[in-house]
């Protein structure tokens, strides 16, 4: 298969270019940017006329509900959304039904995904077995099977001694570790921030105090194992900060936040709309303000969609008695634009926080289009825009905050390994 | 915080979730026409045609006794056809959905919903989903809101204090799980009570609570001095013991209203209680029984105040 | 329409001197909220009976709730003695369908059971839709059916009398 991507404007970010070139696919590969090599005969073509052509999207955190929780979404429904939404590599927290604790669910899993169209699939192992925070998972044979980092998603990771233990370990093998900074006990019986907003309503509270004494502890913990640190989903204004800090004193800590976190916060509640009960809970507009500038200055390394779908009988309910989550793969490059339009970032600056640097996070080539790198590519309007609703979507979960919202940019096409997996034209 | 879902477009109550939001207007007409209801009750025939061949289910997903009576007979006297659904022990223990039950009443031609839930936020979604000639009535959903027991202790304190806007009021106790204290704090704010004092330990205040309008005070003797009302809530008996305090007994101590405590109020002060009392844990039996206590008329208006609600919900515009 | 309307005054003396031969001493006014209620004030002034003037606000006995809702300025009733037999002159100030009167009638009843009631009108505009007519009135008035009496009450306290 070779493709030829037309009078497109090029972004790539990883190697600084930004500028009308068009780029020339071959055998999986990017063949050539620009000039079309010696003897190259399209097989197809695509005219990027009016659009941006930038590496696929790298997604942190994408539940595709499989194995165990198909009555939510399927692989095959949640791939085909991602590829929809541009993302061409995804990384899966191991909360599957069983968690993603056993060399042969890993196995399986990408097995059953590489047979599928769509994205390249990263499974995130569990770092403790059936994520409950006592048994360490055999991490080796994990990696072998196919995992890139061992998570506890959002199981709950009570014991310090144990934590401590399983970052010694991962550290030894030098495994990345992802962990979502919440601890335990404050957040225990919380829905949504503990804020005005959710004292009003009676919402029972998530304080921000979860967040910050969680990452005062993971970042004392993991300066002590050495371990390569990535702090899953900030929310706080405080956290922010930590981070920071952190890696000013060159501790080795990368962290992402979620499309969500920087649109919403704890004013978007008060209608008690279940589709805004996610985790970690939406903050109060300071907090906001402070992950949308920490994104802006560095400090947040990367924006994931955070996608969970979550079937109606399980979010048709009274708020705190929701499933959390979010669907949200699609929205990712929309979410993400918006962010940057908002607050006067660049756009290659913005496309950075999908692609290069969540792929380095990712500790994987993917991200970049120079020459010779995996096809992996996104050609979209910048300038088009649509409205959100359940026929939109290609997920399986229609529960998404965004819902009748109006968000820019639409995905052309996406190229993933030199394959066209979606096209709308 | 304004909730459409309980006002129609020209400005009539449709649903009632909360208190948080509502105009004043509204307020007033619901406790003006609370007045008109009050002899009712001491009529030989103790009731009106007014919403003869309505159907209101109440649908309790917790278990209550009196709220549930108080609506039950607000319901009969108005002569609405009136069935409770004790739904806790029923429908849903075999698995049956909120949408799935209130879907199955609607079918049943249902006028009016009472909801009591657990969830904060259960009524709204009821509302939510509700066809829309029926209306819902919030009697109680987790810690948000209780509107029905706020309009009611308003119209006491208004029939007793005759206004609003000279009053001190102190609501003392569990404001943190309390939704009898948020639509009290709604109520009296919106009417123009200028100072609306909570008291209680850090452990029972909402994060954020003087958000809401009030003044937090800690100590018994400074708050309660020279307010013309003591709310007093309920302490739940899971509550007495554990991390939020130590013993009840150490609660009555700094903060039970005792005889001693309520001479720091004004003489004219009165005391109320949303019920059920625990006598010796957050009120003195002498103060409970005493001249001062109006614990019992809230209880009798607390009818007129609900068949006002029903009355109203129950118009053109449902 | 073009009739000329009488003065109220001189018609609640008729009125009341048609109703006094069939007063005994415990007989007991009712008015109607809200002209009613001036139409029975002023006639408890002439008529001056023992017991004290009653009042009925019929809100929550109208037969057309479904249609309308509740009145936003409903008023209590207040009915000041022992309805259980006793007798009762009801009063209101227009005569129209009979609905009014039916459902004062039915509120009446829920109070107690009254020894007898005659209905008292200021004016019998016609229209009737029950069975329902006056023992005593003022005045028959043929107006069309698109038309109103309306009995009026300005600050000084004097009623009067308007066809729109």
């Amino acid at each position: 298969m070779k493709i030829h991507i037309k009078n497109g404007r090029l972004i790539d970010p990883a190697n600084g270019i930004d500028r009308p070139a068009d780029v020339f696919v071959a055998a999986g590969k990017i063949a050539a940017i620009g000039q079309m090599p010696d003897g190259f005969h399209a097989n197809k073509v695509i005219d990027a006329a009016g659009c941006v052509v930038c590496p696929g999207l790298v997604d942190l955190s994408v539940r595709l509900r499989e194995p165990g929780l198909e009555y939510k979404a399927t692989l095959e429904s949640e791939m085909l959304a991602a590829a929809a939404g541009g993302v061409t590599s995804l990384a899966i927290p191991p909360d599957t039904d069983p968690p993603l604790d056993e060399p042969g669910l890993v196995e399986m899993l990408k097995f059953r995904a590489k047979n599928l169209p769509g994205p390249r699939v990263y499974p995130v192992g569990a770092l403790t077995q059936k994520l409950e925070g006592s048994t360490l998972t055999e991490m080796a044979e994990l990696t072998e099977a196919g995992c890139i980092a061992f998570s506890h998603a959002d199981a709950p990771f009570a014991d310090t001694q144990i934590l401590l233990r399983a970052l010694d370990y991962a550290a030894t093998f030098d495994y990345p570790v992802w962990l979502r900074p919440q601890d335990a006990f404050l957040a225990r019986g919380g829905v949504a921030h503990d804020g005005p907003v959710a004292s009003r309503l009676g919402l029972p509270g998530i304080p921000a105090l979860a967040e910050t004494v969680a990452i005062a502890t993971v970042l004392a913990l993991a300066r002590e194992s050495g371990v390569r640190l990535h702090l899953a989903r900030l929310s706080t204004r405080e956290g922010v900060d930590m981070v920071r800090a952190a890696k000013q004193q060159g501790i080795k800590v990368s962290c992402d936040v979620s499309a969500n976190h920087l649109h919403l916060s704890e004013m978007d509640l008060t209608r008690f709309d279940s589709n805004l009960h996610f985790l970690p809970p939406a903050r109060s507009l300071r907090d906001r303000d402070a992950l949308i500038n920490g994104l802006k200055d560095g400090t947040i390394d990367a924006i994931c969609s955070d996608h969970a779908p979550v079937d109606d009988d399980e979010k048709q309910l009274p708020f705190g008695e929701s499933s959390p989550g979010a669907s949200g793969v699609e929205l990712l490059l929309p979410l993400t634009l918006k962010w940057a339009a908002e607050n006067q970032v660049p756009l290659a600056q913005a496309l950075a926080c999908v692609t290069r640097k969540p792929a380095q996070i990712l500790g994987v080539a993917n991200g970049h289009l120079g020459v010779g790198a995996h096809a992996d590519i996104c050609v979209f309007d910048p300038e088009a825009s649509f409205t959100v609703t359940p026929k939109t979507l290609k997920s399986l979960g229609n529960n998404t905050p965004f819902l009748g919202l109006e968000l820019p940019g639409v995905v052309k096409a996406t190229v993933i390994d030199g394959h066209v997996d979606y096209e709308v034209y | 915080m304004p909730d459409n879902l309980q006002l129609t477009p020209d400005g009539k109550l449709k649903h009632l979730l909360t208190l948080d939001g509502l105009p004043s207007r509204i307020l007033t007409q619901i406790l003006d026409t609370a007045e008109t209801f009050m002899d009712v009750g001491e009529r030989d025939v103790k009731k009106v045609p007014l919403l003869r061949g309505k159907a209101i289910f109440n649908l309790f997903f917790e278990p209550s006794t009196r709220t549930r009576t108080t609506f039950d007979i607000a319901a009969k006297r108005l002569s609405a056809d009136v069935v409770t659904l004790n739904i806790a022990a029923s429908s849903q223990s075999k698995g049956e959905t909120v949408l799935d039950t209130v879907a199955n009443l609607t079918a049943m031609h249902a006028d009016m919903f009472i909801v009591r839930h657990s969830q904060s936020g259960a009524a709204h979604f009821i509302a939510r989903h509700v066809a829309p000639h029926i209306a819902v009535v919030n009697a109680g959903d987790g810690r948000h809101a209780h509107p029905t027991q706020g309009l009611l202790d308003v119209f006491t304190i208004r029939r007793y204090k005759g206004a609003f806007h000279n009053l001190r009021v102190a609501i003392v106790g569990d404001i943190l799980h309390s939704r009898v204290a948020r639509s009290q704090i709604h109520a009296l704010t919106t009417l123009g009570v200028p100072e609306v004092r909570v008291i209680a330990p850090r452990t029972l205040l909402p994060t954020g609570v003087e958000q809401m309008g009030v003044h937090v005070y800690h100590d018994m003797k400074a708050g309660l001095k020279d307010v013309d009302v003591v709310i007093m809530l309920r302490l739940q008996n899971e509550r007495m013991k554990g991390a939020l305090l130590p013993s009840a007994q150490e609660y009555f101590k700094l903060f039970g209203l005792t005889p001693e405590k309520l001479a720091l109020a004004k003489p004219d002060a009165i005391v109320m209680h949303p019920g059920p009392m625990n006598r010796g844990v957050e009120i003195d039996s002498e103060v409970a029984d005493g001249p001062q206590s109006v614990i019992l008329p809230q209880v009798t208006y607390g009818i007129a105040v609900r068949m006002a609600v029903m009355s109203m919900l129950m118009g053109p515009t449902a | 329409m073009n009739a000329p309307l009488p003065d109220v005054a001189g018609l609640l003396d008729q009125l009341a001197e048609q109703i006094r031969p069939a007063m005994s001493p415990d007989t007991a006014l009712v008015g109607i909220h809200t002209g009613g209620a001036w139409v029975a004030e002023e006639l408890h002034k002439r008529l001056q009976p023992v017991l004290p003037l009653g009042t009925l606000d019929i809100s929550f006995y109208r037969d057309d709730f479904s249609r309308i809702g509740l009145h936003p300025e409903v008023k209590p009733s207040a009915i000041p003695f022992v309805v259980e037999d006793q007798s009762i002159l009801l009063i209101d100030d227009v005569l129209h369908t009979g609905r009014t009167v039916r459902a004062a009638m039915n509120e009446l009843f829920d109070y107690g059971r009254p020894a007898s009631i005659k209905l008292a009108v200021l004016i019998d505009r016609g229209g009737h839709e029950l069975p329902i007519r006056p023992d005593f009135c003022g005045m028959a008035l043929a107006i069309e059916p698109q038309q109103n009496v309306q009995l009026r009450r300005n600050e000084q306290g004097l009623l009067t009398l308007t066809v729109v």
